[in-house]
């Protein structure tokens, strides 16, 4: 009998930082941000800058032509950096620079047309060289999943799910049954987008989830301000912030790196603190 | 022991209960759209069970669209070829101008009975936004379409005529600013709207239940083809051709053919410029299976998967996917799929200008251009049925512009 010591999954970074932040009394920031814009080096710096400034977790977005979950401000950069010709081995170099130097786990968020299409085995293979920890696929529902989750499951990668306003409770449980890593709670019906007001109903629903699930639950689309993520924390296991956050990139576009890097910072920052 | 028999199944016998066209269609969507399609997919059962509703939906197609359309024999096109006889199927004499009336009409019921007073749609040539403004004026539902900015300056008439009917017409101004967009944008809307409205998909993609409704609300074409070709001509025809861009007039007409397997099956796909990438919106000729709009299909697209950019002079071929049941008959070896260029369909466009006193639309012409030229190469014997599937009028102006003639189409 040979004593072999398995590597750790993938999936088991996430969990980790999860048991820590339980421990600490701490909820997760889970920034989003676009890869390849404005170009690849500064989505590697901008994941640094998150990773010190106290992200619990990253969601990579990666850019896909047609993305119909996601509102003007994300779709915007995707664009743009297919523009630019970032391709999909671009983004799993990025990641995997990424994952190299910062401690907080990184997921792809990537439509199931670009896994699909590079083959289920074949982006899954990618995802673990790149270091990533899982997926976020915004465009599979629960009845076409089983491949995926199948490879997920032996790869040692999250496959997290997402529950919506429109998701009838049996079906939430179910899709909750299968989530690993955590369960992505949709704030709203609607595209992704910073909005101004917490949605009525959102904190007893997350509530009615948590008596159903052991998985972390973090609640995503339209939270961009520390009060909104300060309302969030106190029922759920984290929250994230994609749209304030690409756009503010964005925005930053013509001034010296640096600047913008210090900005991400000061943003992120605040809104850790207010993750209690 | 004695062998098992084989059994051919129907190729009529799709989708399954999962939407699947062999191992094409499904439902690639995000989760918020899952309850609306569930939604959907319940109400159509029941519609489907219901004689009212085709009672109703009948009526309408009678005394408010016109049907049956003809069937026409095009005597002075079959001399021009010189070949095998050319019928036209003529849904361009239906109300609005074309097929996509019967599917609007269809589903506009289907959203009342969902209770959803709100309707969405997609539009390219912009066909199927005005069968939609149609129908909404008609119910008095409230009705807001998507069009790419690019196919609001092709096809002007038919923004104007959406508007007229109280439509309120969206542009696109995103990715290639046509069809895909488009789609994209109502997708979008419904992300947000999707309890109190319905959109109303024009063609047989999307994500199921869609692509079985709109061929079912469209296969009225190829039943009365059938029935009038028994009638007509005593037969069912050699062959039947019909355009395909997402493919519902198609679809439509070859739906209730598919378990005839003497009657040949030709769809015709825009090949633009060149069959070089970006240059056509030949999905099945070029494309490979992917995932575009919520379901598995022959899509236009890069290595990586991204959606790949098209082109035909025809608004409502210019689309990278194609509806997932073609890619199936395509599969299966059912159907064949071949490609017209862009000069070819505006030589076909002419020839039946001018031989017919019909002016076809611009994707039309693309199925008329094959027809010719497969009818000249065939015996007189045989017959040849096209899907005249729209009319030319909104195409007017832009192929006075292509050609170079003044807006009254004189020369300059």
């Amino acid at each position: 009998m040979t004593a072999t010591t398995a590597a750790a999954p993938p999936i088991a970074k996430l969990q980790a930082m999860f048991a820590a932040n339980r421990a600490a009394g701490r909820k997760a920031l889970a920034p989003f941000v676009t890869a390849g814009d404005p170009d690849a080096d500064t989505t590697v710096a901008v994941l640094e800058t998150l990773d010190k400034a106290g992200a619990s977790l990253c969601e990579l977005g990666v850019p896909y032509s047609d993305p119909i979950a996601d509102g003007p401000v994300i779709q915007a950069s995707y664009t743009r950096a297919l523009g630019k010709g970032l391709t999909l081995a671009g983004v799993f170099d990025a990641a995997q620079r990424a994952s190299a130097t910062c401690t907080m786990p990184i997921l792809a968020m990537a439509s199931y047309s670009l896994i699909f299409r590079r083959g289920i085995d074949r982006f899954v293979a990618d995802a673990v060289t790149a270091g990533l920890a899982g997926f976020v696929v915004p465009d599979l529902p629960l009845e076409e999943s089983d491949d995926l989750d199948a490879a997920c499951r032996k790869a040692g990668l999250a496959l997290v799910r997402l529950v919506t306003p429109t998701t009838p409770p049996d079906r939430a449980e179910a899709i909750a049954r299968k989530s690993t890593g955590f369960l992505y709670c949709v704030s709203v019906a609607g595209v992704t987008g910073a909005r101004t007001e917490l949605p009525p109903g959102l904190v007893d629903r997350v509530k009615w989830l948590k008596t159903k699930t052991d998985v972390p639950i973090l609640v995503g689309f339209g939270i961009s301000g520390p009060e909104q993520v300060r309302a969030v924390a106190a029922v759920a296991d984290g929250v994230i912030v994609g749209s304030a956050l690409v756009r503010r990139i964005a925005e930053a576009a013509d001034q010296p790196r640096s600047q913008m890097l210090a900005d991400v910072a000061a943003y992120t920052a605040s809104l850790t603190a207010a993750c209690g | 022991m004695a062998s098992t028999p084989v059994v051919s199944p129907m190729l009529s016998g799709v989708p399954d209960a999962y939407g699947r066209f062999g191992k094409f269609g499904g439902r690639y969507v995000p989760e918020t759209l899952s309850a609306a399609l569930d939604q959907l997919e319940r109400a159509y059962a029941e519609a489907v069970a219901d004689p009212a509703f085709s009672g109703e939906l009948d009526g309408l197609l009678s005394a408010f669209v016109g049907r049956p359309t003809p069937l026409l024999f095009a005597k002075r096109l079959t001399k021009l070829a010189g070949g095998a006889q050319i019928w036209l199927k003529r849904e361009d004499l239906s109300h609005t101008g074309a097929h996509k009336i019967n599917n609007t009409l269809g589903q506009g019921l289907l959203a009342i009975r969902m209770g959803k007073r709100r309707i969405i749609a997609e539009t390219g040539a912009g066909q199927h936004g005005v069968a939609t403004a149609t129908a909404c004026a008609r119910f008095g539902l409230e009705c807001v379409v998507y069009m790419g900015s690019e196919d609001v300056r092709r096809q002007a008439p038919n923004v104007r005529n959406m508007r007229l009917m109280g439509a309120e017409v969206r542009p696109v101004e995103t990715g290639s600013r046509t069809l895909r967009d488009a789609i994209n944008d109502a997708m979008r809307d419904w992300m947000g709207s999707v309890e109190t409205t319905h959109y109303i998909i024009g063609s047989v993609v999307g994500p199921h239940p869609f692509p079985r409704i709109v061929r079912d609300f469209q296969s009225v074409i190829g039943r009365e083809t059938i029935e009038m070709s028994r009638r007509q001509f005593g037969r069912l025809p050699d062959a039947v051709v019909a355009c395909v861009g997402g493919g519902s007039n198609a679809a439509g007409m070859f739906y209730p053919f598919v378990d005839h397997p003497e009657v040949r099956l030709v769809g015709v796909e825009a090949g633009g410029r060149s069959g070089t990438a970006g240059d056509h919106a030949a999905s099945l000729s070029y494309g490979s299976p992917g995932i575009l709009h919520g379901s598995l299909s022959y899509v236009l697209q890069d290595q990586d998967g991204q959606t790949a950019d098209v082109h035909s002079v025809s608004a409502g071929l210019d689309y990278p996917g194609v509806g997932p049941e073609h890619s199936y008959w395509h599969d299966m070896g059912r159907v064949e799929y071949t490609s017209v260029t862009d000069l070819e369909a505006l030589d076909a466009f002419d020839m039946v200008a001018r031989h017919e006193g019909i002016l076809p639309a611009l994707e039309t012409s693309h199925a008329l251009a094959w027809a010719a030229r497969e009818a000249a190469k065939r015996s007189p014997d045989e017959i040849i049925v096209v899907c005249l599937s729209g009319r030319g009028d909104k195409d007017a102006a832009e192929i006075a512009r292509l050609r170079g003639l003044t807006a009254d189409g004189g020369t300059a």
